[in-house]
């Protein structure tokens, strides 16, 4: 187990240094920040003593090293744009990302989860044909598209949601929350659904097939002809095994929820980090770019660590067969 | 061995089978439909929408069914600059078409072709090729092909290079892991037997047997291709924009939402959606025809 996670770590170091290098290097080489971000009237001079003082005059592994040098202590620089410290930019909006994919996911796992469980129990009813539909039709819905269908029916011609932004914001731990007021609800709800989109329609897939299968399996027959009653057969003897793959997946789905956001809250112009990559893309804010990827990078690698570990933990036959 | 025009032959049994699935066929049938109206757009399309010449400026933002300036009808109305919706979203199926399955094809030849080599060689190499596919499949698709181009910057070629990175895992594993459960088969002993190259037992023994799991990745990932390039499209980071696809298209419509002209965005987005569901019916149907545990 101890040679497992060693192996596992030393991995998730490799990727993160590689991605970082990918990433830094890629970013360093498209378009020139400087000429994007100066005055029309700034002269040469001028553009030459920002390029030095923001560093781009030096060769690219120069510009690496001073960057994971100072990365190591925690400074990731300071963005083009704002001229604040990247970590401030991310860490003010990261409140907001957490909430919205929170919410998906919680929306995913409640609505998931029964929805699966009736779909797999009763295959050829016609609510199990509703809900199989529903689910092939949220995985084929384009969700910028869902969300900006959203926008138009309950924004635009019902003028029920708000479209755009977080709302009212109250401040807990000193961060921003959104979730502690009714506006920010109001403001959560349609994001929170179109990110949730993908990820429900999966769950709902993969515990309805698991189901079926389970139904079908002789440890299910045998609980029954032991007498145990119908409710008990499903929802602890073929349920457990159902949520093993489950949990891996969802587990898993939190990373894709947060690749999602990029995409939700360019839609809803939803201040959290994704939209910040996407302006900073935009913008050409290369320390911003940059943290963003290494950062997301490291979430990956630590969300798939655990899933691994967790996996490990829960299937027994893995599990034995590391001992 | 079965004779020739044995009625049971594999590819007719495997049509019948798939005939079973009504929702299937019927999404075989739009899905030869939509690629032939994207073929035939220059020909089906009311006028081409990207020659400034065709295109009315004093048409603009018509709603769906209007008569034009020149007593032509906008089936699905105009948009800003008044180009004829219709015409936009069937160019738009074509350059959502062309990318994603130029991007198919290169992840399939790639993904392929690693999987192969990988279960051919085996020790270090093997392991060095999966382990990439395996990281590389522990990042979300959007993520990659967005990392991709905010580094490369926008394009047909580099949107279908990007595409093709995040999906080429998919069909290297699949490939990798037919390709060795095939290995301890007769045929394949008898193959050796006969000491034929290994090269040539891959390529044309072995290969013939993993295409049936190949052609289910190669349906489900057609459909994430396309939902994937709308999606970068839309984002400003995919097509340019003397390209449209349809989530380009889509995009356009975004700004006009809020002020009521909601078809620029619902038809194209109609269509998108159309062509992903009719794709994904296709691989549905294919995936569940694998799986033998629900064959009993």
């Amino acid at each position: 187990m101890l040679e497992v996670v060693l192996r596992r770590l030393v991995q998730a170091v490799g990727v993160v240094f590689v991605l970082s290098l990918v990433s830094f290097v890629g970013v360093y080489k498209i378009g020139d920040p400087v000429q994007l971000l100066a005055h029309e009237s700034a002269t040469e001079q001028e553009i030459a003593a920002a390029r030095e003082r923001l560093g781009l005059d030096r060769p690219i592994h120069e510009q690496y090293a001073a960057f994971v040098g100072r990365m190591a202590v925690g400074d990731f620089g300071t963005s083009f744009v704002s001229s604040r410290p990247v970590v401030d930019v991310i860490v003010e909006r990261l409140p907001a990302t957490i909430e919205l994919t929170l919410a998906a996911f919680l929306i995913s796992v409640a609505f998931g989860l029964p929805l699966g469980i009736l779909a797999g129990l009763y295959p050829q009813s016609p609510m199990s044909n509703a809900i199989m539909a529903g689910s092939i039709l949220g995985f084929s819905l384009p969700a910028f598209w869902f969300g900006m269908m959203m926008i138009m029916l309950f924004s635009v011609e019902l003028g029920w949601l708000p479209s755009i932004g977080r709302g009212e914001t109250v401040t807990v731990l000193g961060a921003q929350w959104a979730v502690f007021s009714r506006d920010g609800w109001a403001h959560l709800l349609m994001p929170a659904l179109m990110l949730s989109l993908t990820t429900l329609s999966l769950v709902i897939r993969l515990v309805a097939a698991g189901m079926r299968e389970a139904m079908m399996a002789d440890y299910v027959k045998f609980a029954r002809l032991k007498g145990l009653s119908e409710r008990r057969v499903v929802l602890l003897h073929a349920l457990k095994n159902v949520m093993i793959p489950v949990v891996t997946v969802l587990g898993l789905e939190i990373g894709s929820l947060l690749a999602g956001s990029i995409v939700t809250e360019t839609v809803f112009a939803y201040p959290g980090i994704g939209k910040l990559l996407i302006d900073s893309i935009n913008r050409l804010d290369r320390p911003v770019i940059v943290t963003y990827l290494i950062l997301i990078v490291l979430f990956f690698v630590v969300i798939n660590l655990i899933v691994d570990l967790i996996y490990t933990a829960l299937d027994p036959r893995v599990r034995d067969s590391l001992r | 061995m079965r004779a020739a025009g044995d009625p049971d032959r594999p590819l007719a049994r495997f049509w019948r089978e798939f005939c079973r699935g009504r929702l299937a066929v019927a999404g075989l049938v739009a899905t030869v439909l939509l690629v032939a109206a994207a073929v035939l757009a220059p020909v089906i399309a009311p006028q081409d929408p990207y020659d400034l010449a065709e295109i009315d400026f004093l048409d603009g933002e018509l709603p769906p069914m209007s008569t034009g300036g020149a007593g032509q009808t906008y089936w699905l109305g105009t948009d800003a600059q008044g180009r004829d919706m219709l015409s936009a979203i069937l160019y738009g199926l074509r350059a959502s078409f062309a990318v994603a399955f130029s991007a198919s094809a290169l992840a399939l030849a790639a993904g392929t072709t690693l999987g192969l080599v990988a279960a051919y060689a085996g020790g270090r190499l093997d392991a060095a090729i999966m382990r990439l596919a395996e990281i590389q499949m522990s990042f979300p698709a959007i993520l990659l092909a967005l990392m991709l181009l905010a580094i490369f910057g926008r394009g047909i070629d580099k949107t279908i290079i990007a595409l093709a990175l995040v999906q080429w895992a998919f069909y290297a594993r699949t490939v990798r892991g037919a390709a060795i459960a095939e290995r301890t088969k007769e045929y394949v002993l008898a193959c050796r037997l006969l000491q034929l190259p290994r090269w040539r037992i891959l390529v044309l023994h072995l290969l013939p047997n993993v295409l049936p799991p190949l052609l289910v990745i190669a349906s489900v990932q057609l459909a994430s291709a396309i939902t994937l390039e709308a999606t970068l499209s839309f984002l400003g980071l995919g097509l340019p924009l003397t390209e449209p696809s349809l989530g380009l298209l889509i995009a356009n419509g975004f700004d006009h939402i809020l002020s009521g002209q909601g078809w620029i965005s619902v038809y194209p987005g109609l269509a998108l959606l159309f062509v992903i569901v009719s794709v994904n019916l296709l691989a549905d149907r294919l995936r569940e025809m694998s799986n033998p545990r629900l064959k009993r």
